[in-house]
């Protein structure tokens, strides 16, 4: 007992004495925060110098002004018009392109095929179950840059264009990449498109509106001629008018090459299906564990209020569900953005492909990187901010 | 005051005949008989396991039964879409876990049903779902989702939303047993008050004082089987048999 | 429509449509109740065993009956003409012939047992540290001994072993030296890191946030050519990291932002009170968060941690961008010579299953950390 009243006596001394200072929370706290801007700031300062005198010792002008200089550096597929003799800035932007372009189809298809395989996984089906898990653990558990290599090294043993793999009339596989048909762009059709988008758009709000309606009047108002009559006839009648040709531009096999048709590189091919296969197996796993988190209770609970199973995923299970789904799927598509990166190790030209190139040709190491360093986090950060205002919007409320 | 009620001269709500139901080997249902006559309260009871939830499941086909017949309102259950239909539309149902759409407020808990189900009009529909809510006395709490709201207080939701369905016969599977001991109380006034409107009601529930107030009969389940049925009085009085004795020494002890 | 419904409701719940006329057990009843419980269901079955015949056929055929085993050793090297011959399936030979460079990289050959022992340490290592009863203290003391033990091997240069230098490394040894050390230098960081995120003093907080959000918002492909082309410019001159050291530089720091959004989920998921109690006791900073907070933080977090070295385990082989030899580039380079040509595939999925026999393994046995954790928080 008087041992720890001594303690006490001898601590409160040394407090009131020299600690009272050093003690205060506020000083304290300062103190910490100090220490820690003073080793960031020291550290940078240090690599700074650093850099400063090996770039110097180098003959590297720091900075940004390569950009304008012609960068001599030719890219295979390009979405905007480019030639080597463009500037780098021109080049990193269609390296920005493509990885936007193949991120962009990926997402898509690998989103489509991951919530057919998520929703197989809970089907009652036992084949149809047990095959959709086992695609899942199979192409889960497989390095994406392992597929990559497996889908390019397969397609570049495809026959040449002469012995072309023909599976659908107009389609062709060879190791020149796959090639299929397209319409001869003319003006007629960008209306075409225009109008279907815009039909697409009424169609959405008539359906929004239509399923209010139902809960309002208790009638539920047929809704697929006004869908059809938009989405196919309105669509059909501009196209028309216009006198849009419905020629197609068939790919020929001529020789060594492909004339005619679009055909797509090996290497983005091999990209596109390698992120595909990979991420549609998160993207189940995703969709399956939303649609389970809707409990058995809320299944009964709406059955037993006689509800029909289709209403029961439109008013229950949806909405719950892609709660649940939503948040892990856009990281997923933020790492199907990322993986795509991969792009370098078999040959498609995206952002990081095209900056590397440079980085060898110009030795301006710090700023490319800056360059792909920016690129990807302006891509993270819309993404995170269009999925915070979701999150907000939908978030449960609880006590 | 409760209504008389006398179960021969009134119509049958629901006619349960030689039922069995096996889940794979296990034999949970055994050749039950129940009739219920419009109107009429029976609470069931029973220690956990014997059946109880999954008879009254039976009724609206949350659980398929494999042999007998079950008959509701007149209308057979079977396989028959519409008929399933028909009887979910007659029988509301409260459970043990509250179930409500977190997801949706409270009034809108209460008026989906009616508004995809019976096609009301959403005017009539609220106005309706907040007649029910201030008879099960929460009418202040309308716009509120239900994870803001206390136990006692979505069960009685719960019960709101069922009843905005106008069903003939309400289904109870021990609606106060997720419930802490202050809140058992208002979700017991609500069913009482319910029961003296005459609703036909079938209820699980360990709720003796309950059960001598408004049940017209008692049916004790074990193992599957009826074993004994009667009025509160005589079930609770003079158990004629060990299991029922047994069970009520441990429920009163309990309690 | 209400077909395709079908299958989206949970299947427990939807109403058979068929009453099953059979009670008890057997084939028929299992196949007529999982299998054709409907026309779609039967439908789908028919379809899918056909596409399953077609598929498993011919890939039996590629991978057994057209295969060749082994081809004979020729004056220039090995002559591969009947792996090349029209109809023949998969080429294993090139397993056989490739397999230890496959697994040791460019490692002396006759010091494979050295890297062998390593591979046979580490899965050791992983066996004993996913078992519960050894989660004490003393298990990080075996991890760094253990490390240290798989360093001495690796070199050598004491006890009588050849040195070995570490540009020599290779193969499976390589990968699972990058993804374990990385791993375990990751995960301290990456808890103090998820602290300073949580911590109320404004710049700690920002500084965790930024490096947390800078690093996960770029591919681990960009930090690697940092590591390999930025870093030596940011050292002082002469100071020369081995390629190597600076690979596992950025992939600590990759793991460890990654790392450092799960335990802070585990820290944000323990209920406020426990910090209040740790307070009213009087227990400092320190001392809440070592005693407290963490052992019951990252207990609940233990399933999304192994999800994530999943991911981290596959990720090493980004490593091969930057030119070093882990298990997948082996394998890619194992077919560079003439003679080998063209059998990609073979190596590629033998390398596959060796990824996929780790990966697999983690995955399984994080579900079962997470069912048994699922079973005591609904007890
Ligand atoms: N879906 C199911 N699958 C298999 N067995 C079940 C299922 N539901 C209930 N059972 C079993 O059926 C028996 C009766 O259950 P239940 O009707 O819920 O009992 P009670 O409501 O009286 O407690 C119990 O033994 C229970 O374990
Ligand atoms: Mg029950």
């Amino acid at each position: 007992m008087t041992a720890l009243n001594n303690d006490i006596q001898a601590h409160n001394r040394r407090a009131t004495m020299l600690g009272s200072f050093v003690s205060n929370v506020a000083v304290r706290r300062f103190i910490w925060q100090a220490l820690a801007a003073l080793a960031l700031f020291g550290s940078v300062f240090w690599l700074a110098a650093n850099l400063h005198h090996n770039l110097a010792a180098r003959n590297i002008a720091s900075g940004f002004g390569f950009l304008t200089r012609e960068a001599g550096l030719p890219i295979a597929e390009h979405l905007i018009a480019y030639t080597p003799a463009d500037s780098y800035f021109r080049a990193l932007l269609v390296g920005t392109l493509n990885t936007l372009s193949v991120a962009f189809w990926s997402i898509i298809l690998a989103t489509i095929l991951g919530t057919a395989i998520g929703v197989a996984r809970t089907s009652k089906n036992w084949l149809l179950a047990k095959l959709s898990s086992i695609y899942v653990d199979l192409f889960r558990d497989v390095p994406l840059l392992l597929q990559l290599f497996l889908w390019y090294t397969i397609l570049q043993k495809l026959p040449p264009v002469r012995q072309a793999l023909n599976p659908v009339a107009g389609v062709f596989l060879s190791n020149r990449g796959l090639s299929f048909p397209v319409v001869d762009w003319q003006a007629a059709h960008g209306w075409t498109l225009l109008a279907f988008v815009l039909c697409l758009l009424a169609t959405t709000l008539y359906a929004k509106r239509a399923s209010r309606k139902q809960l309002e009047e208790g009638r539920a108002k047929s809704f697929w001629p006004v869908a059809i009559i938009l989405l196919v006839i309105i669509p059909l009648v501009v196209g028309f008018s216009l006198g849009a040709s419905t020629n197609l531009d068939m790919p020929q096999p001529k020789g060594f090459n492909i004339r005619g048709g679009v055909t797509v590189s090996p290497e983005f091919f091999a990209l596109l299906v390698g992120l595909v296969i990979y991420n549609a197996a998160f993207i189940a796993e995703i969709v399956r564990s939303g649609l389970e988190s809707v409990g058995r209770g809320q299944h009964e609970a709406a059955r037993a209020l006689g509800l029909h199973p289709k209403n029961i995923l439109t008013w229950i299970v949806f909405p719950q569900a892609l709660r649940v789904i939503v948040p892990p799927l856009t990281s997923q598509y933020l790492n199907v953005t990322k993986g795509s990166s991969l792009a370098v190790a078999i040959g498609y030209q995206d952002i990081v492909s095209v900056a590397t190139t440079s980085m060898n040709q110009t030795g301006q190491s710090i700023e490319l990187v800056g360059v792909i360093m920016g690129v990807y986090l302006t891509i993270s950060l819309s993404i995170s901010l269009l999925m915070n205002i979701y999150n907000a919007r939908v978030a449960l409320v609880e006590r | 005051m409760i209504a008389e009620t006398d179960p021969t001269t009134k119509a049958t709500a629901v006619s349960i005949q030689k039922v069995n139901k096996w889940y794979g080997s296990l034999h949970v249902l055994r050749d039950v008989d129940l009739d219920v006559a419009a109107g009429e309260r029976v609470v069931i009871c029973g220690p956990s396991g014997s059946g109880k939830s999954t008879l009254i499941r039976c009724i609206n086909n949350l659980e398929e039964h494999q042999q007998g017949k079950i008959v509701v309102d007149g209308i057979q259950v079977d396989h028959n879409i519409a008929h399933l239909d028909a009887i979910r539309r007659e029988v509301g149902m409260v459970f043990q876990s509250f179930n409500l759409f977190p997801h949706l407020t409270v009034l809108e808990n209460c008026t989906l049903a009616p508004m995809l189900v019976r096609g009301v009009a959403r005017p009539d529909a609220e106005a309706q779902a907040r007649a029910y809510l201030e008879r099960v006395r929460i009418p202040d709490q309308a716009n509120k989702f239900p994870g803001q709201l206390s136990g006692g207080q979505q069960q009685r939701v719960a019960i709101a939303r069922a009843l905005c369905m106008k069903p003939k016969i309400m289904l109870f599977d021990e609606p106060t047993s997720a419930l802490d001991p202050e809140m058992v109380k208002e979700v017991l006034d609500t069913m009482v008050s319910l029961a003296k409107d005459g609703m036909t009601m079938i209820c699980v529930t360990h709720e003796m004082g309950f059960a001598r107030e408004v049940a017209d009969r008692v049916v004790f389940m074990d193992h599957g089987q009826i074993v004994e049925s009667g009025s509160p009085h005589s079930v609770f009085g003079q158990p004629r048999t060990d299991r029922l004795k047994l069970f009520l020494g441990q429920v009163l002890r309990e309690h | 429509m209400t077909a395709l419904v079908e299958h989206i409701v949970n299947p427990t719940l939807i109403e058979a449509r068929e009453r099953p006329e059979l009670i008890g057990g057997g084939f028929f009843a299992w196949a007529r109740e999982k299998l054709f419980y409907s026309w779609l269901s039967s439908l789908t079955t028919l379809v899918l065993l056909a596409a399953m015949a077609k598929v498993g056929i011919s890939l039996f055929q590629w991978a057994f009956l057209d295969a060749v085993w082994s081809v004979p050793a020729g004056p220039q090297g090995p002559i591969t003409d009947s792996c090349r011959a029209l109809g023949s399936g998969a080429c294993w030979a090139v397993i056989r012939e490739k397999y230890r460079f496959i697994l040791f990289g460019t490692y002396p050959f006759e010091q494979h047992w050295r890297p062998a022992i390593v591979i046979a340490l580490f899965v050791g290592l992983f066996v004993v540290s996913a078992m519960k009863r050894f989660w004490r203290i003393e298990l990080a003391a075996l991890w760094g001994l253990m490390l240290l033990l798989i360093g001495l091997l690796m070199w050598g240069g004491i006890f009588g072993l050849t040195f070995v230098s570490q540009a020599n490394w290779g193969g499976l040894a390589l990968t699972l030296i990058i993804a374990t050390i990385g791993v375990a230098i990751a995960f301290p960081l990456s808890v103090l890191v998820a602290l300073g995120r949580r911590s109320d003093l404004p710049f700690i907080k920002w500084l965790c946030v930024a490096y947390v959000e800078v690093i996960r918002g770029v591919p681990l492909i960009t930090l690697l050519f940092m590591a390999s082309v930025m870093f030596p410019l940011l050292m002082p001159e002469g100071v020369n990291l081995d390629k190597l050291v600076r690979a596992q530089i950025a992939i600590i720091l990759f793991f460890a932002a990654y790392l450092a959004e799960v335990v802070r989920g585990g820290l944000q998921a323990l209920p406020k009170g426990q910090y209040e109690a740790a307070y009213v006791l009087g227990l400092s900073y320190w001392q809440t968060s070592r005693r407290i907070v963490l052992p019951q933080a990252l207990r609940t977090v233990i399933p999304p941690l192994v999800n994530n070295f999943i991911g981290f385990f596959k990720d090493t082989s980004l490593v091969l961008i930057i030119g070093l030899y882990d298990l997948l580039h082996s394998a890619q380079v194992a077919v560079a010579e003439p003679a080998w040509q063209g059998f990609g595939v073979e190596t590629y999925i033998f390398a596959g299953l060796i990824y996929f026999a780790f990966c697999f393994a983690m995955s399984r046995y994080s579900q079962w950390l997470e069912f048994g954790l699922n079973m005591l928080r609904h007890r």
